[in-house]
């Protein structure tokens, strides 16, 4: 047996969405919920980066749905005024799957965190990103379990001391963007909290891409972690730290741009100075390659310390997606035979009784 | 009353018609049970057997029996695969408790079902398979086809793999594969034996081997060869007539339950007018519905094979937030897993079809095998107070209509249903008189289009209800005004809004257990042929064929008896206190410890008597025939 040839278009992710001439604007998009994350949270910062970045897409408000698992930034859901599910510990995922299968004209936005993704959901993420269901994954990392009062996560770095590792923990932790490019996710990216201008280029390309499109986003929690991200936002460390990725251009970072990446000779890359590497053995960033071994090359630059950090777009390559050809089987299989139900119901071997 | 039979007979093939005259003897009704290797075929066998009884126009019902391992060992035991064929001239209940016929492929098969065979009864061996070695295999000390440990019976000792291998010599094919179609000629012979009509096996084989027409022509040569055997030999002295059954008038079909069930599902998606979505994960004995609904795309169904049971039923909810017919399947451990989101969907109040094929537990238990344990788990297997509507068919057949049932109460009061099939339903089959599909219930629904606060503020309150069903409006993503958020978290009345108020938990969860207990379902109906019973029996699932055959012959044997059928469970129908009441004895058959009598007791304040066996295999009715019997007496005595 063969599998039937769909013949299907190349499209974008929100080619099947309906749009609104209407200009709108980010307090649309604010519902009458009051917030209720604490203060200080990094939540805040990327709920208001997403209410002013929704309305340039030009979508109708009502085509938007967020659905999310369980966690603190798993009530983001209840602060947009757009359709919304807060459903239940790392399962959104599969729930968005099965909406988006069945619903072409939603933009489908799962909202997650690094504990409900990557730990009770891991399974469900790493099948939908396999599947490229068109799902936008936004992966709120704050590298602690936040909700259940301060628990180790799966992203925490080795020997973190917190409530349930008073001595340390033991665990190896998860890189996300490994992990999410393993998983032969089509669409890779990472932003800060803090960046909104970062954050919403990576937001953008991810609602135009087709398929699954996960985006880490390093979020700050004040109570339990507060400061994870801090050497990524400090005005003299940044620079050295954080790696833009830029299409088409050689990866420089550093506070003049002194610094690089080039490749080592097992296939990996290594970031050191332009001077040593010399200008023309930069990797020239180029997140179309098919070949997920230079995204996930890029996400091992940094180690648990944040050392060098990438953010921007690691991979974006086009893929047929589990919902469209889903829903291209049961077109053709419809327009090749419609369903007749007394056909069926009766089948080939009947017997009467008169 | 006359029956015709349109099967699938295709040009080229000849009915095969017996000329040598021998001793027809008219039989009421009879059981046989084809049992070999689990490689032997047997299930193909029966049910080809089966194909052949309902083109004849006999009422039949069957049983499957099989390992969970796809190949035991070779020859063993528990690699001993059987499937059973009751058939008869009047319509009947059930698979039948002890076959009339034995055939035994092998050593194995022999010994693991000649103790259900009674007196007299017939067997008919593969005598090629009674070496030393299969007989040691399974311990038996010496030969019993030797010695006189099967005096008791009548045997017929055929030699079957060679036979078919001559019979095959001819036609290039090589011993081995010549070999294994041994299934086909025992299936002659015994087509042979009771004057079944052969055309559609003929064309069955050549349509399944179609790529393959050496071996469809090898498989068609052994079954008639089998079938020539009984003509020539002189060994089968008496062939066997089985007239057809009487049944209501009407065009019918064989059909399983897990057919039927996919049916039903599909039935309910043009009741509905909504697409489907089928979100699951394989597990035995409920794989069957996802491959046969995989099949009918072409009614706007989609199947989706998830990653594992969570994500199945996650995906039906995902769909069914956004308008479609969500539906999950699964048995045993599968059904705890997925008790999460069916609270979800309580919370939420999503219309959610999930189906439990239940089967032997707990744990990974007995996974090919029937039991229906499983309705305490349906009914309170969740956290907090988390009513569902539970509903379970009574045989194969019923599964279609309790399909469009479990889908018009998700519906109307927009919650989960579980339907409780079990694995004797699921696998076993029986005639169905195909419905007239416009007959069949509107299921069509209303969804929400404009906002429905009630203080006219123009919002959309996603908790209003409907004041008669308790059901809230269904708004789906996409239309516009009507945005608004569901989840997990406590619903405050009417808004919707997340609520931590204590009277407002007390009263939502009221509502939701209001809602559920409201859900209209008819009044049981209780068969009491002179209304003069004392005692009742009452029960629920796949049950009530053997508890109708023992009611049957405890009434022949002058005894009255009442007998009832749950097809609800949860909301219990409004009359059943009142039944229980009006009856100085009930009894319940459960294939479980005394679920459901559990449940009578807590609900209705009235002794139950429990009636409790969990083997894994269906009533015997015979057995039933003797526990009513005894309580009868009993009752009558004092």
């Amino acid at each position: 047996m063969t599998a039937t040839d769909l013949g299907l278009p190349s499209m974008g992710g929100l080619d099947l969405v309906p749009t609104t001439d209407e200009p709108q604007k980010a307090k649309e998009y604010k519902s009458d919920q009051e917030v209720r994350w604490c203060p200080g949270c990094g939540d805040y910062i990327v709920l208001n980066t997403i209410q002013s970045f929704l309305p340039t897409l030009g979508l109708k408000r009502e085509n938007i749905v967020f659905i999310s698992g369980i966690g603190c930034s798993s009530r983001f859901p209840y602060y947009m005024n757009t359709y919304g599910m807060h459903s239940i510990h790392g399962r959104a995922p599969s729930i968005a799957t099965g909406l988006a299968t069945t619903r072409p004209d939603l933009s489908v936005w799962v909202v997650t965190g690094d504990g409900d993704a990557l730990s009770i959901g891991g399974n469900h993420l790493i099948h939908a990103l396999r599947r490229n269901v068109n799902l936008k994954i936004l992966l709120f990392n704050n590298r602690i379990y936040g909700l259940t009062k301060g628990q180790y996560s799966p992203t925490s770095e080795p020997g973190k001391v917190t409530k349930s590792t008073p001595m340390g923990s033991v665990d190896t932790p998860f890189n996300p963007v490994s992990l999410a490019l393993g998983a032969e996710a089509t669409f890779v990216g990472r932003a800060m909290d803090s960046d909104k201008k970062g954050l919403t280029e990576v937001l953008t390309a991810a609602a135009q891409h087709r398929g699954s499109a996960v985006v880490e986003i390093y979020q700050n929690c004040p109570i339990f972690n507060d400061g994870a991200f801090d050497m990524l936002k400090d005005p003299g460390e940044a620079a050295q730290r954080l790696i833009p990725l830029t299409p088409g251009e050689p990866i420089r970072f550093g506070p003049e741009g002194e610094f690089g990446v080039t490749t080592t000779g097992y296939g990996g890359l290594d970031v050191g100075k332009v001077a040593d590497i010399g200008e023309d053995n930069l990797v020239v960033h180029d997140p179309s390659i098919d070949d997920t071994a230079y995204g996930f090359a890029l996400s091992r630059l940094g180690d648990q310390h944040l050392n060098h950090i990438p953010t921007g777009i690691f991979r974006q390559v086009d893929r047929e997606t589990y919902d469209d050809q889903a829903r291209a089987q049961v077109r053709q299989a419809q327009e090749a035979k419609p369903g007749d139900l007394q056909a069926l119901l009766t089948g080939k071997d009947t017997w009467t009784v008169e | 009353m006359s029956t015709s039979a349109n099967g699938s007979a295709t040009a080229g093939t000849e009915a095969l018609s017996a000329s040598r005259p021998t001793e027809v003897n008219r039989l009421e009704r009879v059981v046989i049970r084809f049992a070999g290797d689990s490689g032997d075929g047997m299930q193909l066998t029966g049910d080809r057997f089966t194909s052949e009884a309902a083109a004849f126009g006999n009422d039949l019902a069957t049983l499957p029996n099989f390992p969970a391992e796809i190949r035991a060992p070779q020859g063993t035991i528990p690699g001993v695969s059987s499937f059973q064929v009751h058939f008869a001239d009047y319509d009947i209940l059930t698979p039948g408790d002890r076959p009339d016929v034995l055939v035994a492929m092998n050593p194995a098969a022999l010994k693991a079902n000649i103790g259900d065979v009674p007196k007299g009864g017939t067997v008919i061996v593969n005598t090629d398979e009674f070496g030393k070695r299969n007989l040691a295999k399974v311990d038996y000390e010496s030969n019993p086809l030797e010695d006189d440990s099967l005096s008791a019976f009548e045997v017929h000792e055929v030699a079957m793999s060679t036979l078919t291998q001559g019979a095959l010599a001819d036609t290039g094919l090589g011993k081995k594969d010549a070999e294994r179609c041994k299934n086909m000629f025992a299936l002659g012979l015994l087509s042979w034996m009771y004057h079944r009509p052969t055309e559609g096996t003929e064309a069955f084989l050549r349509e399944k081997f179609a790529k393959k027409p050496e071996v469809a022509e090898a498989n068609v040569l052994a079954f008639r060869a089998g079938w020539y055997y009984g003509e020539t030999t002189e060994a089968f002295g008496t062939t066997f007539e089985i007239a057809p059954a009487k049944l209501p008038q009407g065009t019918y079909r064989q059909i399983t339950g897990n057919t039927a069930l996919a049916y039903g599902i599909v039935a309910a998606g043009q009741q509905s007018q909504l697409p489907v979505l089928l979100g699951t994960y394989p597990i035995t004995p409920a794989s069957d519905v996802l491959h046969e609904l995989s099949k009918h795309k072409n009614f706007g169904i989609t199947t989706f094979q998830a990653e594992d049971e969570i994500a199945g039923i996650g995906a039906a909810l995902g769909a069914a937030y956004g308008g479609a017919l969500g539906v999950t399947s699964t048995s045993g451990p599968g059904i705890a897993l997925k008790a999460e989101t069916i609270g979800l969907g309580v919370m939420t109040e999503l219309p959610l079809v999930v189906i439990d094929v239940q089967r032997g537990g707990p744990s990974t238990g007995l996974p090919t095998k029937t039991e229906q344990a499983d309705l305490l788990q349906a009914y309170f297997g969740r956290n907090g107070e988390c009513p569902v509507p539970i509903i379970a068919p009574a045989t194969p057949a019923d599964c279609f209509d309790i399909a469009l049932e479990a889908t018009r109460i998700a519906l109307t009061y927009r919650t989960p249903v579980l339907l409780l099939s079990d694995g004797a339903i699921a696998n076993g089959s029986e005639p169905w008189l195909i419905p007239d599909v416009s007959t069949l219930p509107d299921l069509s629904v209303t969804f929400a289009s404009e906002p429905n606060a009630p203080d006219g503020s123009g919002e959309h309150w996603p908790y209003q209800r409907d004041p008669e069903t308790l059901a809230r409006e269904w708004a789906l993503p996409g239309t516009a005004g009507l945005q608004h958020r569901i989840g997990g978290l406590e619903k405050a009345e009417g808004k919707g809004n997340i609520s931590y108020d204590p009277d407002n938990h007390d009263k939502m969860v009221r509502l939701r257990q209001a809602k559920v207990d409201g859900i209209e379902v008819p009044d049981l109906e209780v068969d009491d042929p002179n209304g003069n019973a004392r005692v009742l029996v009452l029960g629920w699932g796949s049950t009530y064929g053997p508890i109708g055959a023992a009611a049957r012959r405890v009434r022949a044997k002058g005894m009255p008896i009442a007998q009832a059928h749950l097809r609800h469970l949860n909301p219990l129908p409004a009359n059943l206190g009142e039944v229980l009441a009006s009856y100085d004895h009930v009894v319940v058959p459960e294939m479980n410890l005394g679920q459901l009598s559990m449940l009578l007791r807590a609900k209705y304040l009235t002794d139950i008597q429990s009636y409790n066996k969990v083997a894994g295999l269906p009533f015997k009715a015979e057995e039933l025939e003797g526990v009513f019997t005894d309580i009868i007496r009993e009752v009558t005595a004092v």
